[in-house]
């Protein structure tokens, strides 16, 4: 199809993405293809992990439009005019965000293979809910598996990150 | 492959007039996860994802009207918890945040699925879907809507919009049983929903049958014995009985995830447990 509709992407077209603020092209691409696969095989992004390609493991968590959703459930060409937000814009540089910080500090990181999905899933969760309870911190993050660390490492991450955010450390 | 991303119900109504092989795409989380395994080789994909007003819901004198594209993470918002809190209830229990924030009310109906947890409840509500082509649109019961298991009356030609929900005046409950309380696909589950205006309590079970099964011989059994007024039911063996009946009503299947003896004997257990938070 070589529509020039604004609305029709034509396979094997370029087309763009808006990933953590910068605008790239997808060069070349299936356009069959999920968020997931274009930011890692397309774009280099290799911080969300690939691990089910199935919604099950939330190990490829990253924002779309603000919402936490699976990436590898998400058609890349259809996020023509999102904004996408990934594990990698939230550290500053060099400098760790406070949940990846603590997420070490507290030994929530073994093999780290989920650590990019609960960092952003975690920083969600403490943005629109900067004191959530036990259950709350538990259903939020419902989505995301850890075989390593039984969670309870995990959850006293987050804790530690309202703490310290309260200015309690 | 081509994805259409049309910016009005109109254009995407004929585009699919034109070509009605195309497949739609709401959330995806069904449909990305046949792409990502290559199951689904679509030609053309219309996506849904401009069309605002299929995420919108309103009232409607005695109805709350949902677009298709309504969301779980919207269904749980209290404004429409308070109206429907079965359905708010069943969303809850739907995947992950992630899958909810993703997964519509319009998917899950076309997908069909007799597990799909918006079934049961929409059952026994009484809900009418909406279905929209470039030609007309018309309006049918749920029961006339879901043929059978992953089979729908939907024609390819048209979009389902709307989903019409009459409010009941009166407690909802929505219990399913999994192999774990998070992230699980429904072994059994059981919607009850009680009207104290029209006087009834209705019944529908999900993964119980190819198709969401409503107890009708135990609905009008029980109704005259619940003292309306006191909008209580005293005897506890009204309650069992009541989980009896409803097993009976079931259709279970052997599969990979259970057995038809342990679905009815969860039905039997949880239409129960749930008639007694009602009433
Ligand atoms: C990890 C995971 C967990 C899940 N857990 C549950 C669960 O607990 N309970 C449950 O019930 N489901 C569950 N599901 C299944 C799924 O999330 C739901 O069925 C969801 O509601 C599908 O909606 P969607 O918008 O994502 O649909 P999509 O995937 O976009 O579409 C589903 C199907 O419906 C068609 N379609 C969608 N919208 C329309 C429309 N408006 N008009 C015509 N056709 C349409 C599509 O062509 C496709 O065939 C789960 C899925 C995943 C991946
Ligand atoms: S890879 Fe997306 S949820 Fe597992
Ligand atoms: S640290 Fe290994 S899976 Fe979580």
């Amino acid at each position: 199809m070589t529509e020039t509709n604004p609305t029709a992407w034509p396979a094997e077209s370029t087309y763009a993405l808006r990933v953590n603020g910068t605008e790239h092209q997808v060069p070349d691409s299936w356009v069959g293809e999920s968020l997931l696969h274009v930011l890692r095989e397309r774009l280099g992004l290799y911080g969300s992990k690939n691990a089910c390609e199935q919604g099950e493991c939330g190990s490829c968590t990253v924002l779309v439009d603000g919402r936490p959703v699976c990436a590898c459930l998400e058609l890349a060409a259809g996020c023509i005019d999102a904004d996408v937000r990934t594990v990698e814009c939230v550290a500053a540089g060099e400098l760790l965000h406070d949940v990846q910080a603590a997420l070490l500090a507290e030994g929530g990181v073994q093999c780290g293979f989920c650590t990019p999905g609960f960092v952003v899933a975690i920083s969600e969760l403490l943005d629109r809910s900067p004191d959530p309870g036990p259950l709350e911190v538990r259903e939020a993050l419902s989505g995301n598996l850890c075989r390593c660390t039984g969670y309870s490492r995990i959850f006293e991450a987050v804790t530690s990150v309202v703490e310290v955010r309260r200015g309690r450390p | 492959m081509t994805v259409l991303l049309p910016d009005s119900l109109d254009r995407a109504l004929a585009h699919l007039a034109a070509e009605p092989g195309a497949h739609v795409l709401a959330g995806g989380t069904d449909f990305m996860v046949e792409v990502n395994y290559g199951h689904r080789r679509p030609e053309t994909v219309l996506s849904l994802r401009r069309l605002d007003d299929l995420r919108m819901w309103h009232v409607e004198a005695s109805h709350v009207v949902l677009g298709a594209c309504v969301t779980y993470a919207q269904l749980l918002d209290p404004a429409l918890a308070d109206l429907m809190p079965g359905l708010a209830q069943a969303a809850r229990t739907v995947g992950s945040p992630q899958i909810r924030s993703t997964g519509t009310i319009g998917g899950n109906l076309s997908t069909a699925s007799p597990a799909g947890d918006m079934l049961p409840v929409l059952a026994a509500l009484d809900a009418e879907v909406v279905l929209a082509s470039s030609t007309g649109v018309r309006t049918l019961a749920l029961s006339e809507f879901v043929t059978g298991p992953k089979r729908t009356a939907r024609r390819a030609d048209e979009l389902l919009i709307a989903v019409r929900v009459p409010v009941a005046n009166g407690p909802q409950e929505y219990l399913k049983v999994g192999v774990r309380n998070a992230m699980v696909i429904a072994v059994a589950s059981v919607a009850v929903v009680v009207d104290h205006d029209g006087r009834t309590v209705r019944a529908a079970l999900g993964s119980c049958g190819p198709v969401p099964v409503r107890c009708h011989d135990a609905e009008s059994w029980v109704a005259p014995l619940v003292d309306w007024d006191a909008r209580r039911i005293d005897d506890p063996r009204t309650h069992e009985a009541f989980g009896v009946r409803c097993a009976e009503a079931a259709r279970p299947i052997d599969d990979h995830r259970s057995t038809a003896a342990y679905r009815s004997h969860a039905c039997r257990v949880l239409a129960r447990r749930a008639l007694a938070r009602c009433l």
